[in-house]
């Protein structure tokens, strides 16, 4: 089962050391990991997807909440959230091959953001499935490097995980 | 203007601590030149490590529920703590450690005695800080002291470069509250939980209670016993929970787990409703853990939410703290009591399964030795087991009345009894503080036998020497086809010479009954005193 938690921490030192320690220290696999300041500078959101049964979801809520630093920790409930993140891809590209990228890139809504004799760079934001398919269409030319941050989320509607 | 040195000690006589167990060090030499003008004693230990289980030992026996202070210096200093820091993790006990640490300026640099401490104690503190400014530190050491003593209680790190505590401010005020926005423990119960608690209870047959260190943490000892004596139901302990009850006490069926009794396991095994108060249930407590629950309702109380439901699946969790959950029992459990049948199954297993241990000419055997030695001891006396053998024979035949049974059941740290024992005795002078160690854990820690004789604490120690480290070797029988790998303790000293080195005064028995002439003299001198006993080697645990 794969779950997004969201979480806000205190803006300091050492915070996204304490909970990655936590993370491998008691078995627990993350997917990904993002973490930016929130509107409020003091405070960061941390959003985290990793794989597990209810049991580690719920030991893991448990010991992240012990984390002094953390102030909250929330279970995106399935669905009810939006969920993003960002690739840069750099694809092979020969001269032949450029417009049928191109138009693969468009089929997608991608951004081409750079070009060179022999590559082209691909920048693309949406949801991780989405991400994936991009880069299945793109593998065929043959990928030199992928970028991704990780995914970040927010609920739908008027529900928000504040303090 | 005043120094991060002199503002440090401020904090501690602030706290009302009167006692710190450390060792000296370049970087925290500013702190201990301001230690020198204060009234708050400083006991030199003579490693690290001991000055940790020494807070730890004087926070468990001090009964005002303040955190233990241990100090040293940055990089090996800090290190050695570890150990010490990781036993008061596991075993919660509430400490604060106070390491030195080199300029900020230095920093990241590897200079000499640099060690990322915070980072290397992470997984076995409750928090930790490093100090980068002087104005903070009243502020941290009022938050490190507020974390380890409330909630789950348990060790904090606070780690202060040279610089800070050299550094001047202007004036200094000791914080009167904590705002920490993460951190609000919930120790009041919740009233939909105690509800179904109590009608679970109302609805049971044969219900145990077993009852960890959390017992005792909370101060809720007498609230507990009323609360067991009330209701009849009969009451099991973890290592960490010996001391809830009397031994002696007719409900009390003795500690559970793989080296436990075996009417508490058996009672525990046949009970339809087992009340869990306090503890984590390991291992060594419960083989078995989440078969537990197949059998039986599971009521679990504990402060620390992620306890609940981590080693045995529990139908009704309630989060809070024994204090105010037990209250809260007590109000509504009314006129309830255990069925007669339950009480005298139990009553008869308990008089069944016991059984007094055959003796070996020529040794001592320790088992009946622990058992005679309760009774020649005051009611309050505390006794400080360490790890292995001598642990299990203290843990299971030492008859605790209003005492304190002290031992490291988390962790399981060898060398702890000394140092502990040091903790103790120093926070309750009155009162008679004995060790019970094996001859190799006490040679982990024989080196604090300095720290006993320059204090002039009247320790007792006694040593069941068999030349072996019994536990492992008992496993090794059982699991590695006897086959004794590095288990035979070859090259040991003398120890009534090492005690005659340090001006102790010792005997040495081959015998329970000259051991008990020897101990009868022993309670009665204001010394500290060693004793060898040595034991048949092949003595069981159990």
């Amino acid at each position: 089962m794969q779950y997004t938690l969201s979480i806000l921490v205190e803006n300091q030192a050492g915070v996204l050391s304490k909970i990655s320690g936590l993370f491998s220290r008691r078995g627990f696999n993350i997917d990904s990991l993002a973490v930016g300041v929130t509107a409020d500078p003091k405070v960061s959101r941390i959003t985290i997807v990793a794989n597990g049964d209810e049991y580690v979801v719920e030991q893991l809520e448990k010991q992240l909440n012990k984390v002094i630093p953390v102030i909250k920790v929330k279970r995106l409930t399935d669905g009810e959230f939006i969920s993003r993140e960002l690739i840069l891809i750099k694809v092979h590209c020969a001269p032949s091959k450029r417009s049928e990228i191109i138009k693969t890139a468009e089929i997608m809504q991608a951004k081409i953001v750079d070009a060179s004799p022999d590559t082209v760079t691909v920048e693309y934001c949406e949801c991780t499935n989405r991400v994936n398919t991009l880069i299945d269409m793109l593998k065929p030319y043959g990928i030199r490097e992928i970028v991704r941050t990780g995914t970040v989320a927010i609920d739908r509607g008027t529900t928000a995980v504040s303090l | 203007m005043i120094s991060g040195a002199e503002i440090m000690v401020k904090c501690l006589e602030a706290e009302g601590i009167k006692v710190v167990f450390g060792y000296p060090g370049a970087t925290i030499c500013p702190f201990y030149d301001k230690l020198y003008d204060s009234d708050i004693k400083h006991v030199l230990v003579r490693q690290e490590q001991n000055a940790a289980h020494m807070a730890s030992g004087y926070a468990r026996c001090s009964g005002s529920g303040k955190p233990g202070v241990c100090v040293a210096t940055s990089g090996p200093g800090a290190t050695n703590l570890i150990t010490g820091i990781a036993t008061a993790y596991t075993d919660s006990i509430p400490l604060v450690a106070i390491t030195g640490q080199v300029k900020s300026s230095l920093l990241g640099r590897d200079v000499f005695q640099e060690a990322d401490i915070t980072g290397a104690c992470e997984p076995f503190v409750k928090h930790s800080y490093i100090v980068k400014n002087t104005e903070e530190l009243p502020r941290v050491f009022k938050e490190a002291f507020y974390i380890a003593s409330t909630g789950r209680k348990g060790p904090v790190l606070i780690d202060i470069p040279m610089d800070i505590q050299e550094n001047e401010i202007e004036g200094f005020t000791y914080p009167e509250s904590v705002k920490i926005l993460g951190y609000k423990p919930n120790t009041k119960g919740h009233a939909i939980q105690i509800k179904r608690a109590i009608e679970a209870i109302k609805a049971s047959e044969r219900p145990v209670i077993v009852s960890g260190g959390g017992v005792l943490l909370s101060g809720v000892k007498p609230k507990f016993q009323t609360f067991a004596e009330r209701t009849g139901i009969p009451v099991i302990s973890t290592m960490m929970g010996i001391g809830v009850m009397p031994s002696e006490h007719e409900l009390y069926l003795g500690m559970l787990g793989t080296h436990g009794k075996p009417v508490a396991n058996r009672a525990l095994h046949e009970a339809d409703l087992v009340i869990v108060c306090g503890a984590r249930l390991g291992d060594r407590a419960v083989a078995k853990p989440h078969q537990m629950s197949e059998y039986n309702t599971v009521i679990h109380i504990d402060i620390d939410p992620a306890e609940i439901g981590k080693n045995v699946k529990t139908e009704i969790p309630i989060v809070g703290d024994m204090k105010n959950v037990m209250t809260m029992l007590l109000n509504e459990i009314g006129d309830y009591h255990v069925t007669r049948q339950w009480t005298e199954t139990v009553r008869t297993w308990k008089n069944d399964m016991f059984r007094v241990p055959p003796k070996f000419e020529g040794f001592v055997e320790p088992r009946s030795l622990v058992s005679k030695l309760s009774s020649m001891l005051r009611s309050k006396a505390i006794l400080v087991a360490d790890v292995g053998q001598n642990q299990i024979w203290c843990a299971n035949n030492f008859r605790i009345r209003e005492g304190r049974f002290l031992t490291t059941g988390g962790m399981g740290t060898m060398g702890y009894s000394i140092p502990a024992s040091i903790g103790a005795k120093l926070a309750r002078p009155s009162r008679d503080v004995v060790v019970v160690c094996g001859d190799g854990s006490f040679q982990m820690s024989m080196n604090e036998l300095a720290t006993i004789a320059g204090q002039n604490l009247a320790i007792k120690i006694i040593i069941m020497r068999n030349h072996r480290l019994g536990m492992v070797r008992e496993l090794q029988d059982f699991n590695y086809n006897c086959r004794h790998s590095a288990t035979v303790l070859e090259g040991d000293p003398d120890f009534l010479k090492i005690a005659e080195a340090y001006g102790i005064d010792h005997a040495e028995a081959d015998s329970n009954e000259e051991a008990e002439e020897i101990i009868k003299k022993m309670v009665k001198s204001d010394k500290p005193f060693i004793l060898v006993c040595n034991v048949y080697p092949d003595t069981p645990s159990i």
